[in-house]
Formats: structure tokens, C-alpha cells, sequence
């Protein structure tokens, strides 16, 4: 395996964790449902975190989970809004599977488009962007697992070379079977 | 006719998800679009063409006289009791 | 210095590099118009790798009749140029970049493990036996010259010597079904920049390119070097291009210092009302009105997430040959800011390209390549 160079493990300042019904940060548990479901659960974490954001309802689910990740990674962190040092690197193994799934479908009525918007697993970093008005680097690999090394190394690259201060790393995946996982870090350079 | 009105409003709630409105949160002549009104956009515009042909059979001949259709829910029921 | 190696293009244009630069010289468009059922219900403007050549190509390789046309495809264009890099090494990469990869498997009733783009782009390393894992982007339509940023960037970091970029996509009835909801097809072939531009066209295509550090830094010596490239969100809208350009602006800016000598720029141009406008304010509020500007896809169509390669690829080969590439299809410029979009070819020497591209999610991306020798 080539040999990714992580520099500065310190630089990873927090990482919240969604798994099946159940949120953690820094490993301690933030928010529990009985629900696992992925609409019921993820909706549930919305109401909790008091948030008024009408767009969240527009979204699919892997935008949902991913939008909510990075708002608990970005609570109480002084990271200013309107600004192109913040980076998002993001990766999954189902790309919009999720959503592609349910655009199939529609095809054979009439095409939604508010459905295919969705079909591009990019959308998630468009929807974390907008809110935070976050105009910097950016980039959606898919993996077959998760390869955290390959997604700090390219964060690392980011720090050294461009204006990069600050990124959101990390897994978001919502696979067709709406089993759907999260591991987002917080990074500083 | 308001019974077109009230269905409409239930229409595009459902239809462009907008899960956190109520039916009596919208009025009759409230804009759709804009920031001063509902808050609709472009993505919203082309969904509200897909829920004329879907429910009512209406297939919006020219694109670019949706946004005069779809000034306000009034507008909007103008158009479908025109067209059925 | 990282420079650009061995490169292959296959479209409806031609089988190789060469003869896809040869036809967009003399004029000729891959665009036509089409009555394929299996793609639309209405007849589709579009440029499409015709079925029957690809047949003629895979029979050449009978292993090939196993894989997805995506992957014939990227395995075709692969070929002439793997040679080049030690592919056993792992010190060469991989990076795959498409936006739907082999979509059309949804629409059987099964689900096949190789919908998933990272199988894709391992069914195409394997067949040539990478020793790498490959890297896949996904990022929209910026996916192909965001794939050459990645490349640059894990070049610099020491991680590889050379990296191989593939970027592929093939049309479906999910695809052209998808941009017909947006009402964003033309009815005709695509008019870049032009004032009666009413939409854009889709293509087919893949392109391979070798980056390599391997270049000796000999500034007498010819060669084409990826300088730098930025991206940037425009925190605006998850399908509509900001209005000001802001993204792609900034993108442009951190792609290119004040030396910067830009002879031409290869825009996105995909011929929407809103993208041309977008992106003539960003090159204008980047101080670039007077560079000569031109838009591809009124050869190629838009060919997603090969668009970024294919474009860049043509670009610098028309540098190489000292010309500009006129915009085909544009006949009155007419976009908001004012620029210099070119409508002719024109023979010119140039030493600086700038490749621009934005897609779905607010995202763009900028590449600034350099002619040495």
C-alpha cells in the first residue's frame, strides 16, 4: 500500500459518529432514539438540535445525515461563516445509490426533478456549503470502505497548499437498503 | 372553488416537501416565490409543472409562463380551472 | 514539475487523441440528433458513441463482452497508454472519475454490485492488473478536472510518481430523463455563450491521461506542466450557478498567481442561460475580458464526467499546435459580463491555458496548465 503520510494527528479536534438510532461525539453518546429508521431518526435529530431550517426537509437522506453531522461537529467552534478556509472532504461506497434508487422510479411515471438534483453525492457538500456560506475546497470520493488515511492525507495536502485552515473529513453513507452510517471529523490545520 | 385552493396547498406541501408548514400557513394570494413569501425555487418551479400534469393532466406548454402561473396559489388555481 | 504524459480520447469524434483534435480543427461536431427510444421518448440532440464501432472495438478483446460499455470504454482508452507508467508499481495511481457510472444497472431487477462506482473503477484497474487502489471522484460535472487536481496534489505530496486519470460516463434514460426534468436540453445543438442559447447537449465520451513527475525539468524541453488548480463552492444554490460567478471566481484566483501569462481559457459552457452568464462574470471579475475564451461542447456535447479531461486534453493539444479553437454553434455572443468569447479558429502561440468547469452542488473548479519549450 502506498504510504499516506499522516502528519498532525492532533489536527483532528472532534468526530461525531451516526450509527442506527444513536449519535456520538468523542465516543460519548449526544442523542438517542428508539427509532433507527433512517427518515424517522434523522428527522428526530433535526427537531433536537432546534435548528429552523426549512431546506432540511427538501433534502435526501444522505444530504440529512450529512448536513447534521457537520452541524454537530460545528457547534460552539468559532468558525466563521462567509469564508474559503474551511474544506470539505467527503467520501461513501454507495455514492446517491439511496436517491438513484428512488429517481429509477419515477422515470417510469413522470421525472421528478427535485429527485435527481439529489442523484450526485457532491449535493451534500452544496448543502453544508450553502448553509455556512462556505466557499473553499471541496471534493466526493468513493470508496469501497471507508480509508480515513486516504481522506487525511488529501486533507493534509489541503492545509500545506492552499487556504485551507479548517475541514470537515470524514464517511456519509446511505446505502439502498437505508442502512446509513456517518463518521465526520473535525480537522484543524 | 376553495376546495381547488385547499387541495392545492395540501398538493404542495406533500410535492416539494415542505414538512414543517401547514396547510392554514399558506393564504390564497400569499407569493410563492421570494424570499417575502413561501420561499419557493427554481427546483420548486419545475416540480409544481410536474404536479399539474401528475394531478390534473395539465401539460405546461411553455416553461417560461410558469413563474406568472405560479405567482400565489390563486394564480395557480386560475390556471388549473382554465385549463380542465 | 508535473507535466502531462501519454493521453487517449474516445468519443464520437474518433479513437484516439489525434483524431478527435483533427475533426474539432476542420469543424466537425459529434452532436446529432437522435431517435433512440432506449435514451428518450422524444428525439434527443445528442452526441453519441456510435453502438456498432464500440461492438467493432470490443471484438478485438473478447474479454471485453463481461464488462459495462462504461468500462469497455474506459478499458479502450486505456490501452495505448498504460504502457507508459509502471502500472505494477506503487508509486503509480489510479483515479477514476464519472458522475453516474454504470447507472443503467437499475434498471434491472437484481441490483448489481457493479452499480457501485468504486467496483466500476476496480473492474477497469483489474483488467489491466494496477497494483494500486483506485482513487474514485464523484463530484459532478467538475469530476474529470477535479480527478487532475487529485493527481497533482498526491503527486506533490510524494505519494505517486504518476498517476493515471480516467474519466467516463455514458448516456441512460436515468441521465436524459434527469436533465429533460430540468428542462435544461436544447432542442438543438448547443450555442456556447451565444444570446439565443436556450440549453445544453449531452455527449458521451472517456478520456485517460498519464501526470507524471517524471519529466525532466529541462525548461528548454517541450512540455505541457499542470502549474496549479483550485476548487471552490459557491455557497449559493445545490443546482443553480451563483450569479455573481463567486465560486468559480475564487477558484480561478487560486489556480493563478499575478505572473500568470493566460493565453486562452476553455470554459464550462454548457450553453444554459444562467451557466454562460455565471461564468462570463467570473472570468470578467477575474480581469481576464480581453483572453480569448471558447467553449467545446458544441463538439462533444456534455460529456459529464469525462467533460473535464476530454476539454482539457483538446485544449492542449490545440496549444500545442498553436491555434485557438473556435466555439461551435455560436454565432452572437451574449452573455452579461463582456468577454471575448472566440467563434473562429485563429492560428495563435500560446504558452498559458486556463480550464474551468462548475457542476450540480455549487462546485468549480479551475486548472491552469503551461507550455514549455
Amino acid at each position: 500500500m502506498p504510504q499516506y503520510t499522516l502528519r498532525n494527528m492532533d489536527s483532528i479536534v472532534k468526530e461525531v459518529s451516526i450509527e442506527p438510532g444513536r449519535v456520538t461525539l468523542n465516543n460519548a453518546e449526544v442523542f438517542k432514539t428508539e427509532t433507527t429508521e433512517v427518515g424517522p431518526f434523522l428527522k428526530a435529530l433535526y427537531q433536537k438540535s432546534e435548528l429552523k431550517y426549512s431546506k432540511f426537509f427538501k433534502m435526501d437522506y444522505l444530504c440529512k445525515l450529512g448536513f447534521m453531522a457537520c452541524e454537530i461537529l460545528l457547534e460552539n467552534e468559532e468558525i466563521e461563516n462567509d469564508s474559503d478556509d474551511v474544506a470539505l472532504v467527503f467520501a461513501n461506497a454507495s455514492a446517491s445509490l439511496n436517491t438513484d434508487v428512488k429517481y429509477q422510479k419515477t422515470i417510469a411515471d413522470i421525472a421528478s426533478p427535485a429527485v435527481f438534483v439529489y442523484t450526485l453525492p457532491n449535493i451534500v457538500i452544496g448543502e453544508v456549503s450553502i448553509r455556512h456560506k462556505f466557499y473553499g475546497e471541496h471534493m466526493f470520493f468513493v470508496q469501497k470502505e471507508y480509508n480515513k488515511e486516504v481522506l487525511l492525507s488529501y486533507t493534509n495536502v489541503l492545509f500545506q497548499s492552499t487556504n485551507t485552515k479548517h475541514a470537515l473529513v470524514g464517511w456519509i453513507d446511505v446505502d439502498d437498503n437505508n442502512n446509513y452510517s456517518a463518521k465526520v471529523m473535525l480537522c484543524k490545520k | 372553488m376553495s376546495e381547488l385552493r385547499e387541495k392545492l396547498k395540501a398538493q404542495l406541501i406533500e410535492q416539494l416537501n415542505l414538512e414543517d408548514i401547514e396547510i392554514s400557513d399558506i393564504a390564497d394570494d400569499d407569493a410563492l416565490f421570494g424570499d417575502d413569501g413561501l420561499g419557493l425555487d427554481s427546483i420548486d418551479a419545475l416540480e409544481i409543472i410536474v404536479l399539474l400534469e401528475k394531478e390534473y393532466g395539465i401539460k405546461l406548454a411553455d416553461p417560461k409562463k410558469g413563474k406568472d402561473i405560479m405567482t400565489s396559489v390563486n394564480t395557480l388555481a386560475a390556471y388549473i380551472e382554465s385549463n380542465q | 514539475m508535473i507535466t502531462i504524459g501519454a493521453h487517449n480520447i474516445i468519443s464520437p469524434l474518433g479513437w484516439s487523441s489525434k483524431e478527435n483534435f483533427d475533426h474539432v480543427l476542420k469543424g466537425r461536431s459529434g452532436i446529432k440528433k437522435h431517435d433512440n427510444t432506449k435514451l428518450s421518448d422524444t428525439p434527443l440532440q445528442a452526441s453519441l458513441i456510435d453502438e456498432g464501432l464500440l461492438e467493432q472495438e470490443v471484438e478485438k478483446y473478447p474479454s471485453l463482452k463481461s464488462y459495462s460499455k462504461l468500462e469497455q470504454l474506459g478499458i479502450l482508452s486505456l490501452m495505448p497508454i498504460v504502457n507508459t507508467v509502471d502500472i505494477k508499481s506503487e508509486r503509480t495511481g489510479f483515479v477514476f472519475s464519472s458522475t453516474k457510472g454504470n447507472v443503467e444497472y437499475l434498471c434491472e431487477t437484481e441490483l448489481n454490485k457493479d452499480v457501485l462506482l468504486a467496483n466500476a473503477a476496480k473492474n477497469i484497474a483489474d483488467y489491466f492488473d494496477f497494483k494500486t487502489e483506485p482513487h474514485v471522484i464523484s463530484n459532478a460535472c467538475i469530476s474529470g478536472l477535479a480527478a487532475i487536481i487529485v493527481a497533482k496534489r498526491w503527486i506533490t505530496a510524494g505519494i505517486y510518481d504518476d498517476v493515471i486519470v480516467v474519466g467516463a460516463d455514458v448516456l441512460s434514460k436515468f441521465i436524459v430523463s434527469g436533465f429533460q426534468s430540468f428542462q435544461s436540453l436544447s432542442a438543438n445543438p448547443c450555442k456556447p455563450f451565444d444570446k439565443d442559447r436556450d440549453g445544453l447537449t449531452l455527449g458521451e465520451g472517456v478520456a485517460s491521461v498519464v501526470i507524471t513527475n517524471s519529466h525532466n525539468s529541462d525548461e528548454n524541453s517541450e512540455c505541457i506542466e499542470v502549474v496549479n488548480g483550485a476548487i471552490s463552492n459557491d455557497a449559493n444554490h445545490i443546482s443553480g450557478p451563483s450569479r455573481t460567478g463567486e465560486g468559480l471566481y475564487r477558484a480561478i484566483k487560486n489556480s493563478v498567481s499575478d505572473g500568470s501569462i493566460i493565453d486562452v481559457i476553455s470554459a464550462h459552457g454548457t450553453a444554459t442561460p444562467y451557466n454562460d452568464d455565471m461564468e462570463s462574470q467570473a472570468i470578467s471579475r477575474s480581469g481576464l475580458t480581453e483572453v480569448p475564451v471558447n467553449g467545446l461542447k458544441g463538439f462533444f456535447g456534455h460529456t459529464l464526467g469525462a467533460a473535464g479531461l476530454i476539454e482539457s486534453l483538446i485544449s492542449i493539444m490545440a496549444m500545442q499546435n498553436d491555434v485557438l479553437i473556435g466555439t461551435k454553434e455560436l454565432v452572437c455572443q451574449g452573455v452579461v459580463a463582456p468577454i471575448n468569447v472566440l467563434k473562429e479558429n485563429e492560428p495563435k502561440k500560446q504558452k498559458g491555458l486556463l480550464k474551468l468547469m462548475s457542476g450540480f452542488g455549487g462546485c468549480n473548479a479551475a486548472v491552469y496548465f503551461k507550455k514549455h519549450g
